[in-house]
């Protein structure tokens, strides 16, 4: 055992501290080339981290740099700035800690460059810049020791991928290099702790006292809840009861959107006005730092937030963590209720607010997996290229590289150990040439090779750009709104949204009801406006498919003779559905058709998650428009997709064929919108798309064109380049999720049970007032088109101008 | 028949779904900001190398255009090149391409903002060229009985906006025809300006589709 040093043990006792187990092994064995810890929040598991540097620094003088620290957040890099000060303060330690993010000044940026301060707190993007350096050598030479907090969070994107590639060349660059991770509970602590050691070294796993089990219940209202929606308004005034019972309550939500609606009505309804803020990523930085602020000094009684808030920042005295809507995963359930009750021994307090009736049995099973401990998550893939690609051109900025030790280099990494010559050849030759079958870039390739094979720019000044666009958070193309006159930021809404308002709509923004009045120089401009409910109520949010293990215990929960643990309205509810038609199975795919409303409805329960679930109806559609069904349109939710056409379908079986449906996969895929998107994710990862430009635009003349277009011209002339199998890969991960798909067709093996009936079912209800219905496009559109423009021609009498 | 058939001061047009304009009184086709050797100006200027498809995609376009239409006279509007090194630096195939495009019509290149030069290519450049009544250039002016480009206008009725034709019974504007373009709406004010109360947007796209503007 390291015993702590006696300044240090002096520090402990004055404070009426113990060492926790878990902090005194983190210094045990402080010497491993890779550590990692999991801890509940609130376990002393900075300082489990920190310690080891921070003794290190005590005993001995160290030139430069030797702690870096990287989080997810630029604001968990300032808080824990702040909490770090305490014990070097009152230790009086030679220590000298700075930050760096997107946030600090140029003259910080750079002195930081030339004197690295001992412990250097960051962000995966800020690091990555700094990595394209001429003087990276200089900067990390001597650097000891990196701490990665929140890996679990950083680990489930992109942004984890280019950590750890920074990371390897950290290692080259200082080879004494030890790695720490710090993470909260997760399913699969062994392929984190893969990702985080230089591959094949091993990585111990320190494993805290989880503490004792959350209090978790569902919040039982007088009204039930409704058929469909995700607003929960109904739970508003039982929300403002519990609100009142605690000191400080943190109210979840699953989008933006959501959160915006909830915390609107929240307010009407709030008539004692007790102090409650909002929190999410779409509001402007003043504005989130003024709740931040107001929540550290304990002035909110309530925050209505959204994942932003979902990451470690001590916000002091939380003591109920409300989620409103199904969790859709267990797992970030689990560490969401962790916000609750930093006090070690305390149990965290938490209520489920199902939105709608369906979401009950979400949440009643969502329950038991957390009181069995059965996290869910997806294995990952390996390592994705277009970050790679990004990589590469970071190195050439930090100056000229060698092809075989980059890639030896890159084979450390966990994510890329099964990286192959010919696939990292591939990423080079595109950074390089741009990786066209029509070389047409000989003359103004972006990477050269020189005489003694090293490879580099060909032009230096591309490395400003270059650095102008390291990152892979993305975002959506936003518009930032404001007042009028005003030149303050509210926040931002997607571009989008933006495009379908028309002068005088109302929407929703920091809570507050805004009237659209026009769109200048790329910002929205509004004004203020008193009504009580906006015209259009949400902007577009991400949705999270239900995980797989989730889908499966309802799936499980749907077998059972009873239901017991449903209250009554949910549990009645399931009993109509089992007797007017069937309750879905594991193994079989149910669909029912029925007439509604002079439509012909087929509802599939496929339990594949809302992204598969949509692919799903995209080829439905697709196959019932090549057999003259007339489809009109659909819509999907987590578990099932209803679709509605003009004529019946007798037999609907060799809709759901396995085989068809692989078939009509192939077809679809190529002109698919959310193909585009992904495709112009992994381009502007790769740095075929810039995001930031050197002067960003000004006028509103637009010089940019549509990252469409370079889709439907690779599809056409060079269909097998990188950037298209890349986006082919990640959209059948993501957002087409044929995964999924591929998953409930070998559950159910072809076996489909079809049940006629002559109505609606109790379970197909909610479909019906689900949001976003897609229309099916093609011929449909044009003539729709077609027809709207020759009613305003012929309103506006001018068809003879 | 997908294009659309129109007067514009007392001359037939017809506005093609593609984005160009045919005037089979005087036997002319004209096609505006083309755009050519864009991949080629952004890869020199930034290094970063769009798909280098664009030349292919937009000749490939204007072949069939061409054949459709049979004209005696093809104007290129203005901005046929992204710069006049892009149209030095024209691949050899693509310049065979071009001259085979050439052969037997007269060919007018208009200067542009982005071109402003005589190119090597055939055919003969011009700063403006008129036409029965009609007077061809790249940037709108005061004058009337007008035909330019420059905007890129486009035009959204549902879905997604499309290039589109502007034209009131004083001018018409046309959409970029080169692959690689962008576009200004219709409504902003520096182009809703040039037109009158009643103005007509053509949209490109599968079919040539009329509509007025707001």
């Amino acid at each position: 055992m390291t015993p702590l040093p006696p300044l240090f043990q002096d520090w402990f006792a004055s404070r009426g501290w113990a060492i926790h187990p878990h902090q005194q092994q983190m210094l045990d064995q402080a010497a491993a080339p890779a550590l990692m810890l999991i801890a509940p929040t609130g376990g002393g598991k900075t300082l489990a981290g920190f310690l080891p540097s921070l003794i290190e620094l005590a005993n001995r003088q160290h030139d430069g740099l030797h702690t870096l620290y990287v989080s997810p957040l630029k604001a968990l890099a300032a808080d824990i700035k702040r909490n770090l000060r305490t014990p070097v303060a009152e230790m009086d330690l030679p220590i000298r800690i700075e930050d760096r993010t997107g946030d600090t000044s140029y003259t910080q940026k750079r002195r930081q460059r030339a004197d690295p301060p001992h412990i250097l707190l960051t962000t995966p993007e800020s690091l990555a810049l700094l990595t394209s350096y001429e003087d990276a050598p200089h900067i990390f030479k001597g650097l000891q020791r990196i701490i990665v907090d929140e890996i679990h969070a950083l680990a489930e994107s992109k942004r984890g991928d280019q950590l750890m590639l920074a990371l390897s060349r950290l290692q080259t660059l200082a080879p004494d290099l030890r790695r720490v991770g710090l993470s909260a509970t997760v399913e699969d602590p062994d392929a984190i702790a893969s990702e985080l050691a230089r591959h094949p070294d091993p990585c111990a796993i320190i494993h805290a006292d989880p503490g004792p089990d959350p209090d978790i219940q569902m919040l039982i209202t007088q009204e039930k809840p409704p058929w469909a929606g995700g607003g929960a308004k109904y739970a508003i005034p039982a929300v403002l009861d519990e609100v009142k019972k605690h000191k400080t309550t943190l109210i979840f939500h699953n989008t933006r959107a959501q959160a915006e609606i909830f915390f609107h009505n929240l307010w009407l309804a709030n008539t004692d006005d007790l102090p409650i803020g909002i929190h999410h990523g779409s509001l402007s930085r003043e504005q989130r730092e003024r709740v931040e602020a107001a929540m550290v000094t304990g002035d909110l009684r309530a925050i209505v937030c959204t994942g932003s808030l979902d990451l470690g920042i001590d916000w002091g005295d939380v003591d109920l963590v409300i989620q409103v809507g199904a969790p859709k995963n267990v797992k970030r359930l689990v560490q969401r209720i962790g916000r609750a009750n930093h006090r070690y021994n305390a149990p965290s307090k938490a209520l489920l607010v199902p939105a709608n009736r369906f979401e009950v049995v979400e949440c009643v099973a969502a329950l038991e997996a957390v009181k069995e401990h059965d996290l869910d998550g997806d294995p990952k893939g390996p390592g994705p290229r277009d970050v790679l690609c990004q990589h590469i051109l970071i190195t050439a900025c930090a100056g000229p590289f060698d092809a075989n030790q980059l890639y030896q280099e890159i084979k450390t990494v966990g994510a890329y150990r099964t990286l192959s010559r010919a696939a990292f050849d591939d990423c080079l030759d595109f950074c390089a040439t741009g990786g066209y079958a029509l070389r047409a870039y000989d003359k103004w390739k972006r990477l050269l090779q020189t005489a003694d094979e090293q490879w580099q720019l060909r032009d230096p000044r591309a490395a400003q750009r270059i650095r102008m666009n390291i990152g892979t958070i993305q975002d959506t193309d936003t518009l930032k709104v404001r007042m009028k006159g005003n030149f303050k930021p509210l926040g931002e809404v997607e571009e989008a949204f933006a495009a379908t308002l028309t002068p005088g709509d109302t929407f929703l923004i920091g809570g507050q009801v805004v009237r659209y009045e026009n769109l200048k120089e790329m910002t929205v401009e509004v004004s203020r406006r008193g009504d009580k409910t906006p015209k259009i109520a949400t902007f577009m949010g991400t949705k999270f498919a239900n995980s797989t293990q989730l889908s499966q215990r309802i799936l499980r929960m749907f077998d059972q003779p009873e239901w017991p643990e449903l209250p009554a309205h949910t549990a009645e509810w399931l009993g109509l559905q089992r007797q007017h038609s069937k309750l879905p199975e594991a193994d079989r795919i149910l669909v029912e058709t029925f007439p509604h409303e002079s439509r012909h409805h087929i509802c599939a329960y496929g339990f594949a998650g809302r992204n598969a679930m949509q692919t799903l109806g995209m080829l439905v559609t697709q196959r019932m428009e090549e057999l003259n069904l007339h489809p009109m349109g659909f819509v999907a939710t987590d578990y099932a997709t209803l679709v509605w056409g003009l004529d019946p379908v007798d037999d609907p079986a060799p809709l759901f064929q396995p085989d068809n449906m692989r078939a009509d996969f192939e077809t679809w895929l190529s002109g698919n919108a959310v193909m585009k998107k992904t495709f112009r994710g992994a381009a502007t990862i790769a740095g075929l798309i810039e995001r930031n430009l050197p002067q960003a635009r000004k006028s509103g003349r637009q010089a940019t064109f549509s990252s469409d277009i370079l889709y439907d011209t690779l599809s056409k002339y060079d269909p097998d380049h990188l950037m298209m199998r890349i986006t082919r890969e990640e959209a059948m991960r993501g957002l087409v999720d044929f995964g999924r798909i591929e998953e409930m067709l070998s559950r159910t093996a072809g076996q489909i049970d079809h049940v006629k009936l002559d109505r609606v079912t109790p379970l197909s209800l909610p479909m019906f007032l689900e949001q976003g219905r897609i229309a099916v496009a093609g011929a449909g559109q044009d003539r729709l088109l077609e027809e709207q423009a020759a009613r305003l021609m012929e309103e506006a009498r001018v068809a003879s101008l | 028949m997908n294009a659309y058939h129109f007067n514009f001061c007392n001359t037939a047009c017809v506005a093609l779904p593609t984005g160009a304009l045919h005037l089979p009184a005087h036997d002319v086709l004209c096609v505006s900001d083309l755009h050519l050797g864009k991949s080629e100006r952004i890869a020199r200027r930034s290094g970063v190398m769009l798909p280098p498809y664009e030349v292919v995609e937009t000749l490939q376009k204007l072949e069939t255009d061409i054949a459709a239409t049979n004209p005696a006279q093809v104007i290129c509007l203005g901005d046929s090149f992204d710069d006049l090194d892009a149209a030095g630096s024209l691949d050899e195939d693509m310049r065979l391409w071009l001259a085979r495009l050439q052969a037997g019509k007269t060919w007018v290149w208009i200067e542009g903002n982005h071109d402003p030069g005589p190119i090597d290519l055939g055919g003969t450049h011009r700063s403006e060229i008129t036409i029965g009544t009609l007077t061809f250039r790249h940037i709108a002016t005061p004058e009337v009985a007008e035909i330019s480009g420059h905007y890129h206008p486009k035009h959204r009725v549902t879905g997604r906006s499309r290039p589109a034709f502007l034209y009131d019974d004083q001018r018409l504007i046309m959409p970029a025809y080169g692959a690689y373009t962008g576009g200004l709406a219709s409504h902003a004010p520096d182009l809703r300006k040039l037109f009158g109360a009643r103005t007509i947007a053509i949209m490109t796209g599968q079919k040539a589709i009329p509509v007025p503007l707001p």
